[in-house]
């Protein structure tokens, strides 16, 4: 039998084209901004900062289609679930947007000054929150609900680098007073990747909403 | 779940060898709106036409299981089926006023039950009129055909004349398919309203509609009755399939 909502259902998978271009556009940015830190190219930050714009525009789209087509399709069920997911995801995508745009400020400061320790662990958390992002945006259109959960619940190693880098370069920071500036700098840049685990892990979250119609608390 | 005012139990429905309603099975609360909804030819207005033995006249129609009315099955051969219809009512997908005027119209249903005194008439007319929020608008011209109303205040006439007999259910098939949205819209509200006082069951094509007026919604498919749930439910997040490809237009 044929679909009687084609042109809505249409519309529906574009809104979700556009939410993963977004996406991958901010899953960009982050890696471009630990880039620039581990190579301390302040251009490159530059990018970050300004592709911040591209991903706002991005985000205030996207929530304008969400709202025309709630009034225009009056859409119910999985789609309304779906709708209202991709209008709160989008605000997720924009706050990781942030905290990348948040980190290359903080790379300029640092500008050319060489880093006062070794912080492999940085570019090795940005793998595990890009690689979170990624997989929670295909757990979303897979609509996959293990895949969720699996991805959320390694917000847990996130958090335990972020603890483990903070408590290392506090120890940095006590022994030589001179780090302390640039020392705060880094703790902020490992906890601006931490928040934006915790925005993969809203995604997950809505995902299993989406998918379920129930909202539960993950991680 | 509220008190049940009515209650369908392994309801079959025949036109000839067509089964029309298969094994329905479906509780209907007291001052609730109950909706039907389905694709056209699925059962929901033969099923709502069997809530007040309104197929009885059809030939070779035929009825197996239970309808329970106040907890009395109204199939059970001692049943008068003109007392049941009068406790029953219906309102239909056309208006159909007497080409009476717009009191007689509303004072049919009580003169043929017996009804003579002019007082109680009136009083009756005037608080179906109320009932059916349309008295304002009617009540200087009391006396005049009905014909010339309006298509959404003949629809209103006609609930108002459903309601002179005092019934107890209202079954509505279609009552606002034939309206414009603001005429519509005041049939919404006054169904809101009426429900205060009566049990309501609308069957209606608008799943729109349906999602807006009513407590508790039914989906049929091919005699089959797919689901029923509340409202919110039905319409947030179905439990089967079949209901929420149809509500979402992916049927097939």
């Amino acid at each position: 039998m044929e679909e009687s909502r084609k042109s809505f259902h249409d519309e529906l998978k574009n809104l979700e084209k556009e939410m993963l271009k977004m996406g991958s556009i901010v899953g960009e940015s982050i890696s471009k901004s630990i880039e620039a830190l581990m190579k301390k190219d302040v251009k490159l930050a530059d990018q970050v900062i300004r592709d911040d714009d591209i991903i706002d525009d991005y985000e205030l789209d996207i929530e304008e289609n969400c709202t025309r087509l709630i009034a225009l399709q009056q859409p119910v069920a999985i789609d309304l679930r779906k709708i209202i997911v991709i209008s709160k995801l989008v605000t997720d995508l924009e706050r990781i947007g942030d905290n990348a745009s948040n980190i290359a400020h903080r790379v300029k400061d640092i500008g050319d000054q060489p880093l006062i320790k070794e912080m492999q662990d940085l570019p090795g958390m940005k793998d595990i929150v890009v690689q979170q992002l990624r997989e929670s945006l295909e757990a979303f259109v897979n609509m996959d609900i293990e895949k969720a959960k699996e991805v959320a619940a390694r917000d847990k190693k996130v958090n335990q680098l972020d603890k483990q880098i903070n408590s290392e370069l506090l120890n940095v920071m006590e022994n030589d007073c001179a780090t302390i500036e640039q020392g705060t700098s880094l703790m902020f840049i490992s906890r601006f990747l931490e928040r934006i685990g915790d925005h993969s892990t809203n995604i997950c979250e809505r995902t299993v909403y989406m998918k379920t119609g129930e909202w539960t608390e993950l991680e | 779940m509220n008190e049940l005012k009515m209650e369908v139990k392994n309801l079959d429905f025949y036109y000839d060898d067509f089964q029309a309603l298969k094994d329905v099975n479906i509780p209907l609360e007291s001052n609730k709106v109950t909706a039907l909804i389905g694709p056209s030819g699925c059962g929901k207005s033969t099923f709502l036409r069997t809530l007040n033995r309104m197929n009885d006249l059809i030939e070779g129609s035929r009825v197996d299981g239970n309808v329970l009315f106040d907890g009395k099955n109204i199939y059970d051969q001692d049943v008068d089926v003109v007392e049941l219809r009068k406790r029953i009512g219906m309102v239909f997908q056309q208006p159909n006023p007497f080409p009476k005027s717009v009191f007689d119209n509303v004072a049919y249903g009580p003169r043929i039950h017996g009804l003579k005194d002019n007082e109680t008439l009136e009083e009756i007319v005037i608080g179906s009129l109320k009932g059916a929020a349309l008295y304002d608008e009617v009540k200087d011209r009391l006396d005049d055909s009905a014909l010339g109303l309006s298509g959404g205040q003949q629809q209103r006439l006609c609930i108002a004349r459903a309601l002179a007999v005092k019934p107890e259910v209202l079954l509505m098939d279609e009552p606002a398919s034939a309206l414009d949205p603001v005429a519509t819209a005041k049939i919404e509200d006054l169904i809101d309203e009426l429900k205060n006082n009566y049990t309501i069951v609308i069957v209606t094509h608008s799943m729109q509609q349906a999602a807006r007026v009513s407590d508790n919604t039914g989906f049929f498919l091919m005699g089959d009755l797919v689901e029923y749930d509340r409202t919110d439910k039905i319409f947030e997040n179905p439990d089967d399939q079949r209901t929420e490809d149809y509500i979402t237009g992916r049927f097939g």
